[in-house]
Formats: C-alpha cells, sequence, structure tokens
C-alpha cells in the first residue's frame, strides 16, 4: 500500500473563505496560516501574526500548533466564566484523512487489476483529494482563529496571546489544563443543554423566540448537512467513473496525447456542503450560549428560593441576599452579552449564507459555460469529419 | 392492431442515427413506449433532410488518425475535467478506426431502405402474453410491394430471423447481427403487468434494440437481398418461430463461441504469408475485452448517476425544510428557491443517466455482441481452411492408396481408386475456391463492419455530447434564474 507523501504546499487562496465574512480585517491584529506540514497522521500548522498591538512582544512573528493546541484554546475559553455570555467559536475539528487514505489502500490493493494508466490517474486523483482535505482542515483552523482575533472581547484573552505567541511547545501548558477543568464538565453541558434549554421558563421574548429558533434551526441544519455529504459522495463517484473510461478508453485508441490534470469534482457543491457543516457548529456554540444562560436563570431561581427560606428562617439573611444579587448580575450580564452576540451571530450567518449561495451559483454558471464550450468543440470536431 | 398509416414525424431519427442520403425524404419517430412524446433525448435533434445530409459526406474519408495540430488544440482545454478527458479519447477511439481504405463497391451508401420498429403493445394477460413491434418499412426498392407499409412483430419473431440468416449465411463467412438478448426476468415482469419504471425502461430497451438489430440487417447488402428478411418486413402474418424457445439469439451465439473456444484451443493457425487475418484477429479479440470492460464501468457510471439522483431529491427537501425554519424572510425564500433548483438538477440527473445508459452502455453492449460474431466469420473461414487441408490430405492418402494398388496389380479396385482420386480432386479445388471465396468475404464484411462501427460510435458519440451540451444548458438557466433570489438576501 503507497503512502501518501509528505505534502508542503503553499495555502494563499483567500477567495476559499466564504463560510464566514468581515474577518481579518483589523490591521491592528492580522492572523493567518501560511503554511502546514502534514506528515502521516500529525498536521503542523504554521500560525502567523502580524501586530500593533503593544500587549506582544513583537510586531511579526509565526509560531508552529498542532490541532490539540486549538481544542487547547478552544476548551479554555468555554470554560472562562467571563465569557459565559458570548458565543465561543467552535473549534475546527480534528484533520481528517481517512477516506483518502482508506481509498489510496484500495488503490494500492487494486493495483495490479488496472493499467498502468488508470492507476496512476486514480492515484493523481486521489492526491488532489488528499490536498482538498488537507486545504479544508488549514482553512477551518485559519477561520477559527480569525473569529478569536476579530472579537472585541475574545481577542484580549490571555491564553489566546500564548497560543499566538508562546514559541516553546504547549504540550505541557495542555496537559495541565485537563488536569484543571476536567472533561466531565464538559460532558455534562453536552447532554444537559437540550433539557434545560427547553424546561426553563422564559421571561424575555428575544430569548425565548432565539430558543425555538434555534433549537429548530440546529436538527434542521444537521440533517441538511449529512445530506449535502452524501451528494456530495455521489457526485464523486461518479466522476471516478469517468476516470476509469478514460483510462479504458486509452488502451483502445491508437494515439494518446492528452495530458490529465488535476480534475475538480463539483466544488460547488463542496462549498455549500463546507458552509451547512460550518454553521452547523456554529448553531451548537449558540445554543451552548443559550444553555449557559439557563443555567445562570436556574442559579438565579435557586438563589430566590434560598432566600425565601432564609427570611423565613430569619439565618443567614445578608449571606443569601449577596448571593441572589450575584446570580441576578450574572444573569443580566449574560442576558445583555447575549442578546448582543446572539443578533450579530443573525446577521453574520445571513450574509455568509448570502455571500456563499452567491458564489455557489456563479460557479454553477461559469462551469457549464465551460463545458458548454468544449462539448461544442468536441462536437464540431466530430462532425466535421 | 394491424394498421398500413404510417405518421411521419420529419423532425425526429431514431437513437441509431443512419447517415442519410439524398434519397431518403422522410423518417420515423420512435415512440416511446407509453406513446407519450419522446424524451428530449430524442426529440430536439436537427430536423430536415437538408440538415442531415449537409453533415455527412456521401462516401467515407479515410481521415487518418488525428493530427498531432488538433490534439494540442484540445489537450489543454479539454483535460480539466476527466469527464471530457474521457470523450477526447472516444473521440481518438472512433478515428483510429478510420484508417480504412475505401473500395470502390462501398461508395454507394445508398440505403433505399429504412425500417423502424416502435409501438411496442402487449398483447394477452399473464404468462402467455407477449409485446409486440410495430415493424415500419419506407423503401424505393422494387423487390417491395408498396412504398412503405408496416407489419406487427414479436421478439421470437426476431430471433427467427437471426436463425434463419445465420444458417444461411455464416457458413460464407458474413457477419450476421446478433439479436438482443433474452431476458427471463424482464419478460416476466411485463407479464405479470408490473407498471413501473423498470419495466417501462425493459420495454424501451428492447424496442431500441430490436430497431438497431433490423437496422443493421437491413444495411448489409447480401442480407438484405435474402427473402427471409423481405418476409420479415412485408408479411402480413409470420409463422410462430418455434425453434426459438429452446435457442435463443444469445443461445446461437453461445454456441458459435463455444465452438471458437475450441478451435482455438486446437491452435490451428493458418500457413499464409498474408498476415491481415491473423492481425485483424487478434485485433478483434483485444477490442471485445476493453469493450467488455468500459462497459462495465459504464453501468457502474449509470448506477452511480442514479443514486446522486436520489441524493439530490433527498437534500432537495432537506434544504427545503431548512427554508422553512431560517427566520430571515429573504434567505426562507433563497433556501426554498435552492430547494426547487437541486430538484430540477434531479431531473437532469435522470435524463443523463438515460444517456448514459441508453446511449453509451446499449453501444457498448452492442459492440460485444457484434465482436462476437466478427470472431464467429473468422472461424468460419479457419473451418474453411480445415476442410481444404484435410480434402488434401484425404486426396493424398487416395493417391497413395492408388499407388499401392498399381503395384499390387488389382484392376477393378483400381477403378474405384481412380474414380474416388477424381471425386477427391473435385472436392480440393471446390473447397480451395470455398476458402478464397470466404476470405474475400470475411475480409470485405470486416472492412465493412470497421466503417459502420466508426461511423455508428461517432454518431452515437455526438448524440451522447449533444444530450450533455443540453442539459448544461438548461442547468445554466436554472441557476441564472436563481441567482438574483441569493443576491437579494439581506
Amino acid at each position: 500500500p503507497s503512502s501518501v507523501p509528505p505534502v508542503h504546499p503553499c495555502l494563499r487562496d483567500s477567495g476559499a473563505r466564504s463560510v464566514s465574512v468581515d474577518l481579518n480585517n483589523d490591521a491592528s491584529l492580522l492572523i493567518d496560516i501560511p503554511d502546514a506540514l502534514c506528515e502521516r497522521d500529525k498536521v503542523k500548522f504554521t500560525v502567523h501574526t502580524k501586530t500593533t498591538l503593544s500587549c506582544f512582544q513583537k510586531l511579526d512573528f509565526s509560531v508552529p500548533r498542532q490541532h490539540e493546541d486549538f481544542i487547547w484554546l478552544h476548551d479554555t475559553l468555554v470554560e472562562t466564566e467571563d465569557y459565559a455570555g458570548l458565543i465561543i467559536p467552535p473549534a475546527p475539528p480534528k484533520p481528517d484523512f481517512e477516506s483518502p487514505r482508506e481509498k489510496m489502500h484500495k488503490l494500492g490493493e487494486g493495483e495490479a487489476t488496472m493499467t498502468k494508466e488508470e492507476y496512476s490517474k486514480m492515484k493523481q486523483e486521489l492526491e488532489a483529494e488528499y490536498l482538498a482535505v488537507f486545504k479544508k482542515t488549514v482553512q477551518v483552523h485559519e477561520v477559527f482563529l480569525q473569529r478569536l482575533s476579530s472579537h472585541p472581547i475574545l481577542s484580549k484573552d490571555r491564553n489566546f496571546q500564548i497560543f499566538l505567541e508562546y514559541d516553546q511547545d504547549l504540550s505541557v501548558r495542555r496537559k495541565n489544563a485537563k488536569e484543571t477543568f476536567g472533561s466531565f464538565f464538559k460532558n455534562m453541558v453536552k447532554s444537559a443543554d437540550e433539557v434545560i434549554i427547553s424546561g426553563i421558563k422564559e421571561v424575555d421574548d428575544f430569548f425565548e423566540q432565539e430558543k425555538t429558533f434555534l433549537l429548530d434551526y440546529s436538527s434542521k441544519i444537521k440533517d441538511s448537512t449529512a445530506k449535502a455529504e452524501k451528494m456530495t459522495r455521489s457526485h464523486k463517484n461518479v466522476a471516478d467513473d469517468y476516470i476509469h473510461i478514460s483510462a479504458t478508453l486509452s488502451s483502445l485508441s491508437v494515439d494518446d496525447n492528452t495530458k490529465v490534470e488535476g480534475r475538480v469534482a463539483s466544488d460547488e457543491e463542496l462549498k455549500l456542503t463546507e458552509l451547512l457543516r460550518y454553521y452547523m457548529r456554529d448553531i451548537q456554540a449558540a445554543k451552548d450560549l443559550l444553555y449557559r444562560r439557563a443555567r445562570a436563570l436556574a442559579d438565579y431561581e435557586n438563589s430566590n428560593k434560598a432566600l425565601d427560606k432564609a427570611r423565613l428562617k430569619s439565618k443567614d439573611m445578608a449571606q443569601a441576599e449577596e448571593h441572589q444579587q450575584q446570580c441576578l448580575q450574572k444573569f443580566d450580564k449574560l442576558s445583555e452579552s447575549g442578546k448582543r452576540e446572539l443578533t450579530s451571530f443573525k446577521g453574520r450567518r445571513v450574509v455568509a449564507f448570502r455571500k456563499n449561495l452567491i458564489e455557489m451559483a456563479e460557479l454553477e454558471i461559469k462551469h457549464a459555460k465551460n463545458n458548454m464550450a468544449l462539448l461544442q468543440g468536441c462536437i464540431e470536431l466530430l462532425k466535421s469529419n | 392492431m394491424l394498421n398500413s398509416s404510417l405518421t411521419y414525424n420529419v423532425s425526429v431519427s431514431g437513437v441509431f442515427q443512419r447517415n442519410p442520403v439524398a434519397a431518403r425524404t422522410e423518417s420515423f419517430q420512435p415512440n416511446t413506449a407509453n406513446g407519450e412524446e419522446p424524451a428530449d433525448l430524442f426529440s430536439e435533434e436537427d430536423s430536415g433532410p437538408a440538415a442531415r445530409s449537409s453533415n455527412s459526406p456521401p462516401g467515407y474519408k479515410s481521415s487518418g488518425v488525428h493530427s498531432d495540430d488538433d490534439s494540442d488544440l484540445f489537450a489543454g482545454v479539454l483535460s480539466r475535467n476527466g469527464f471530457y478527458c474521457s470523450f477526447w479519447k472516444l473521440l481518438l477511439f472512433t478515428h483510429s478506426f478510420s484508417l480504412i481504405q475505401l473500395e470502390e463497391d462501398e461508395v454507394k451508401d445508398n440505403f433505399e431502405l429504412d425500417v423502424a420498429v416502435t409501438n411496442p403493445e402487449k398483447i394477452g394477460d399473464g404468462m402467455n402474453a407477449y409485446m409486440a413491434y410495430k415493424v415500419s418499412t419506407v423503401t424505393t426498392l422494387p423487390m417491395f410491394r408498396n412504398r412503405t407499409f408496416s407489419v406487427w412483430r414479436r421478439f421470437s419473431d426476431f430471433l427467427g430471423l437471426y436463425e434463419k440468416l445465420s444458417l444461411k449465411h455464416s457458413l460464407n463467412g458474413c457477419i450476421i447481427p446478433p439479436p438482443p438478448e433474452k431476458s427471463v426476468v424482464g419478460m416476466t415482469k411485463v407479464k405479470v403487468g408490473k407498471e413501473d419504471s423498470s419495466s417501462a425502461d425493459f420495454v424501451e430497451r428492447r424496442r431500441a434494440a430490436l430497431e438497431r438489430y433490423l437496422q443493421r440487417v437491413v444495411s448489409h447488402p447480401s442480407l438484405l437481398q435474402d427473402p427471409d428478411v423481405r418476409e420479415f418486413l412485408e408479411r402480413d402474418e409470420l409463422p410462430r418461430a418455434v425453434s426459438t424457445q429452446a435457442l435463443s439469439g444469445a443461445g446461437f451465439l453461445k454456441m458459435i463461441n463455444k465452438a471458437s473456444d475450441a478451435v482455438n484451443k486446437m491452435t490451428i493457425k493458418i500457413n499464409e504469408s498474408d498476415t491481415w487475418f491473423d492481425d485483424k484477429l487478434q485485433e478483434v479479440e483485444s477490442e471485445e475485452l476493453q469493450l467488455r470492460k468500459l462497459h462495465t464501468v459504464v453501468e457502474s457510471l449509470v448506477n452511480h448517476r442514479k443514486e446522486l439522483c436520489g441524493n439530490t431529491a433527498v437534500f432537495a427537501k432537506s434544504i427545503a425544510m431548512l427554508g422553512t425554519s431560517e427566520d430571515n424572510t429573504a434567505l426562507s425564500r433563497a433556501l426554498s428557491q435552492l430547494a426547487e433548483v437541486e430538484d430540477k438538477m434531479e431531473a437532469l440527473h435522470q435524463a443523463q443517466a438515460a444517456s448514459d445508459f441508453f446511449i453509451f452502455a446499449e453501444l457498448l453492449a452492442d459492440y460485444i455482441r457484434l465482436l462476437g460474431a466478427v470472431r464467429g466469420c473468422f472461424e468460419q473461414r479457419m473451418k474453411a481452411w480445415q476442410r481444404w487441408q484435410e480434402s488434401q490430405s484425404t486426396l493424398q492418402k487416395k493417391r497413395e492408396a492408388e499407388a499401392k494398388l498399381l503395384w499390387a496389380n488389382k484392376p477393378d479396385k483400381l477403378q474405384q481408386a481412380k474414380e474416388e482420386i477424381t471425386e477427391w480432386e473435385g472436392k480440393v479445388t471446390q473447397y480451395e475456391r470455398d476458402f478464397d471465396r470466404i476470405s474475400v468475404t470475411v475480409r470485405k464484411e470486416v472492412l465493412r463492419f470497421e466503417k459502420e462501427k466508426s461511423k455508428d460510435f461517432k454518431s452515437q458519440l455526438v448524440k451522447y455530447l449533444e444530450s450533455f451540451l443540453q442539459s448544461q444548458q438548461r442547468l445554466i438557466k436554472f441557476w441564472e434564474a436563481f441567482l438574483p433570489e441569493a443576491k437579494a438576501i439581506a
């Protein structure tokens, strides 16, 4: 079985970012991932920062980071109390080369049954797929950082700055973090949120609407993402068949002048799938915010009950009052910030969808027009003889 | 059921488009299984004799393999998409067979007879039911009673025709076009009355295959002259071909193939200085292998495209649901528009899958069968050679026997021996002449076949590409209509 050689591509493809907009515009803090290296299972991202802010030691610097470092950063942000009222940008998914790797393995096994040309074409195809997965994962990690840098509050986070700047291995810090926060908390959040969010009695119209909307939208977008992925896969199968057809025809024809370049299989559809996948995770992040607010409300209600009890018993009243005040403050702060975040999230989502749908339609048209020109050329040629 | 009036529709030609000639003035409209308007697949081709005759030269030009200049023109542009790379290859493939020397008597490409198979109708019920097909002929040939006429035939009639022609002509080295294969599963569905798309597909597939089969038969100059062919086209009631119940066209072919395998195993090699036959046979065998491989992949393509259809439809519904849940009105509307576009895409994929199958896959299947028939005629030639060789060795033995008798001085037996020698001398001459004749025929047949194949592939490929062209045009319209909706999102 052949292994994929280490890839070291240049990824200056700014046009690809259509899942989120208005990022990386503030010159005071510019982040990008200009380079990445893939070795076996591990991807090493080069995180490059250009800044005018005084909190950083240098103006222009780069650090190598692994996927686990991004997860660490995300988790510390999620678990920071102060950010409870913010939508924390969803963590980038783990780089998944399973699909092209499996295909490469199958290709290696079937090598004996194919012609040399067919094999090399399929191999080229798989390498292109591998490269696409690679580019996608870099993009997703980049967007995560850029969302942080363009957020007024999160961009100032100390851990974020460490992530960008610390030129040593972060793995020590990561281990410590795991011990401090523990993973059970995260699990609890994940399984309970639906129940808690829907169970809470809402006092605010805005949040009532948001809750209904987000719960419904979340399940629908999950469904659409899955269906889009299936459709894209089918399209790939069709495209792969054409490669086999092309290879077989090669062995039938006398002359073989054509070169086969990398093929682009319905990248219009891939775009849409990516958009849906991204917002599926983003919606989850928004839901997490609602959860935290619901918890805060629950805490406030509990503190009210405790205060009433304390008043009845005439015991520990001051303590209970103070606790109740704290809960109320926390809740109000969350609500205020939450409203802001959810409103801007809405706007962001609509704009991103708009951009993506326009690009998709334009690409489909462009691609079809190219195809038509080629087809007409072929037909002319055949008819003229 | 029987009627002699035909509806002419000048705007449509059959799936298997033959080269038009000045003499032709009308063409047929093959109706779909339901007698409805044919799918766009068939109906939007260029129409009229004037348009068509300008497309093709009266004879066939040996244009040779594509020149380097032309291929460079396309290499970079075409190769971006593997899909187009494959058609580029198909182009070269069809041209590779254009290295054919035109023989003088082939110039008359004047097909003064046109045949179509239409209107499949189910006759009867239950397991005794069968499909009847209308076979319509238009001709200027004097050997027919009328200029236009039609008859009703069933599948076994076609098989019967094939068997009659095989028996008579295969020994001459003729390439007899094989009929489509029997299908117990397909026919049972139809008999049972299953009214779904798969049995409609099956009937249409069979109708088109039967039409191509007949068209190949009548375009063969010797076969056209055969009275059985004339009877098939013209006679109102045909005696039921009983023997086909045991032996279908495929069964007959299998017999031939088995025989040819046996011959191969005997490794008979004709000792001849002209390597043309040997080379050609090897070419045919390797081509058949490649076509089989190609056919398998195209079948996979058809299935994957059908899958894509299904997944697109499911996706469209899901996006529609997402649209209803979206609270921004403009985005919600755009999403439901997107769902509609995806629905239309599904229909496009569906039509494309039909095109993949009916044009591309069936073309390959036809030629796999035809190449088998070509191999068959090479085997006939080999048998003729064998017969000749054996007769020569028999003659030799007889001569040796005569010499022995002369020496042993037995006058009465001698007379018999002399008679036998004369008889076998005659046979040797006869068989040698047979062998020469079959060699000439085989050569002519193969060249004719290659010419037809090249034409066929080219015209089918053009059809296939035109259907793609159409689908791309439609696609553009759909997305151009969607674009303003997407831009209206705010």
